[in-house]
């Protein structure tokens, strides 16, 4: 064995050996990184099954001694009124899901299709508007809310929710350009309407970027609380959020039984996300370069 | 070439097509309504408001730059503006992460690659009150963090209330945001590495280079737009920053209230709409400070084109 052959088998050894060190390192990273982002929900999932005199007594790390103890689960949702909290909710996220993504997809439709003058000026007037921050315009928007009659109007909250959206339409506008113009024109020429065109030809078509739309919008408007919080203070319409948001009160540190709404109103987000996955992934990247 | 033939395109196109100009109201005229009020009213009030001394119900007259310039003179309202440094820091730590984690997750081969991103993604689907209340029960003395802090041997005496002491609260609220807010932008990134040629690598490890090389050369140039996006994001997220302070801080107490927070009192407990007003449009301004600034530098220094809706409007091609 030549000497020049032995040197490079050690530098291949070390060269393995390096690459399954970091390897490893790589792992542990991943692993520490999901510990993290799991412990604060894993921590109130244990919790919720702890009877009060568990909860008051074990340390909080400690596992619950009954796993079938629902009587947190019982009690929330009941006392909090969480099944009306959901038919709330799951109302609002029907309504505005449908009202965005026919708006979107309408809008998208006119915008990319005709050309009629204006149609600079009304995108123009979408892509100014994602540079405004809404977030400053809260003060006067519960104004405008206000003048309209919509405080503590579950109308009006639906309205605003489905109203504020720039990136359904850009959804749409994106999905539309790469959509063959040649489809709208031979039915065109066979006396198929504009309308016609849109509805029974384009929107079944859409069909991945309504799901997007829809699966983003969905969740958004389930997990939305700033609004929901500030424009349904009364007791008939409590969304989920205005419902867990109240818990404070009549459950005041009862963290077993706080814990037990919280993951309840865990569980819609959970499933549509592990149905939905690639679509919600998907839906983010074209959302986010709105620019 | 007859004239007719040049003419006749011409004298059809004069003629008004109703069915397009009905299909255009039909189905514009809605989200711009719903646009103009809830996003050109609104601006065009807070502008108008800013400049008096109101209350949403009773307007006590015109004060010119009074509001303003009580932003900008109490001290008050400088240390909340002050508080968007925390949430920056963090928010560079969160992007730093982020592409970290979405090179492993897009270069090595994980096993489970997507249960790990899954996992560190979802966060950024928890209801933001349900995040408030498992966040407090966190941070709760002698609870979750500090047992586990115990557990690899810090005495409890040695440990400050996460919530309560002002010298860590505002970290203990910008690492739930990171929480939050990491996974989904290793998922932006993700998507931006997975658009790039695979068959750089490929040359890249045949010409021997490592992955550091790798990451510099081919990487981050690919993402470039996306990173920057994210990066705008998260600063002018930073200025408007409330989540944490709203929904885990209980509305901003012990010294946690950032500006957006103040704002939201003074017009909703205080009910000075006025003051709220040149509050926000100071506010305004800053982000949109910040945001050219980063856009230009990127348009000018990186030499970036960017895809807006206008260049799109530019290219495309209307059918009818």
């Amino acid at each position: 064995m030549s000497n020049t052959t032995m040197a490079v088998r050690t530098t291949n050894t070390a060269a393995r050996v390096q690459r399954t060190v970091i390897k490893t390192l790589e792992y542990l990273a991943l692993l520490l990184a999901c510990f993290i982002a799991l412990l604060p929900i894993v921590s109130s999932f244990t919790t919720s099954f702890k009877t009060a005199e568990e909860y008051a007594t074990s340390n909080a790390m400690d596992l619950p001694r009954n796993w079938l103890n629902f009587e947190n689960y019982r009690q929330v949702w009941v006392d909090g009124e969480m099944l009306r909290a959901f038919l709330t909710s799951a109302s609002v996220v029907v309504v505005v899901v449908v009202v965005s993504v026919m708006m979107g997809s309408m809008l998208a439709y006119v915008l990319n299709r005709f050309r009629f003058p204006g149609n600079g000026l009304i995108r123009n007037l979408f892509m100014i508007a994602t540079l405004i921050p809404g977030i400053a315009m809260q003060v006067t928007t519960y104004d405008i809310m206000r003048q309209l009659g919509f405080l503590n109007s579950i109308v009006g909250y639906m309205i605003l929710m489905s109203g504020t959206d720039v990136i359904s339409i850009y959804i749409f506008l994106q999905y539309f350009e790469n959509l063959d113009g040649a489809l709208d024109e031979s039915a065109v020429l066979e006396g198929c309407t504009y309308f016609g065109v849109f509805f029974k030809i384009l929107l079944p078509l859409t069909k991945p970027a309504i799901i997007t739309v829809a699966v983003l919008k969905g969740v958004g408007v389930y997990n939305e609380y700033y609004n929901a919080n500030l424009y349904l203070q009364s007791n008939t319409w409590r969304t989920i959020s205005t419902a867990l948001y109240s818990f404070s009160g009549p459950f005041k540190s009862s963290y077993n039984i706080i814990c037990a709404g919280v993951l309840l109103t865990l569980i819609p987000s959970l499933i549509v996300f592990l149905i939905f996955q690639k679509q919600v992934y998907a839906g983010l990247a074209s959302g986010s370069v709105k620019g | 070439m007859s004239m007719t033939s040049t003419v006749q395109p011409d004298l059809r196109r004069k003629r008004i097509n109703w069915q397009k100009v009905a299909v255009i109201v039909a189905f514009a005229v809605v989200p711009l309504f719903l646009l103009i009020l809830f996003t050109y009213v609104p601006f065009v009030k807070m502008i108008q408001f800013s400049f008096y001394n109101m209350s949403y119900t009773k307007n006590k007259g015109f004060v010119g730059l009074d509001n303003y310039l009580r932003v900008f003179s109490k001290s008050e309202y400088v240390g909340a503006m002050l508080l968007s440094l925390y949430y920056m820091a963090g928010a560079v730590v969160q992007l730093a992460l982020a592409l970290f984690f979405a090179s492993i997750l897009s270069l090595e081969r994980i096993r489970g690659g997507g249960v790990y991103k899954a996992i560190l993604f979802f966060p950024f689907l928890v209801n933001g009150i349900a995040i408030g209340y498992i966040f407090k029960y966190f941070y709760t003395r002698g609870f979750v963090l500090d047992s586990v802090l115990q557990a690899i041997g810090f005495s409890l005496d040695s440990l400050p209330y996460w919530l309560r002491d002002q010298s860590v609260n505002n970290w203990s609220l910008v690492f739930t945001s990171v929480w939050k807010y990491c996974g989904q932008n290793m998922v932006l990134f993700i998507g931006a590495i997975a658009s790039i040629d695979p068959t750089l690598y490929e040359a890249a490890t045949i010409d021997g280079a490592n992955r550091w090389q790798q990451f510099k050369a081919i990487i981050l140039p690919g993402i470039k737009t996306v990173f920057m996006l994210n990066l705008i994001l998260s600063i002018t997220g930073s200025l408007s920053a409330f989540e944490p302070a709203y929904v885990v801080g209980s509305m901003g107490a012990n010294g946690t209230a950032t500006f957006f927070i103040k704002i939201h009192q003074m017009a909703h407990v205080s009910q000075k709409v006025g003051q709220a007003c040149a509050m926000a449009m100071v506010l305004m301004a800053l982000i949109l400070i910040f945001t050219v600034l980063q856009r230009l530098f990127f348009r000018y220094v990186m030499k970036d084109s960017e895809n807006t809706f206008n260049a799109k409007a530019n290219k495309a091609k209307a059918l009818w």
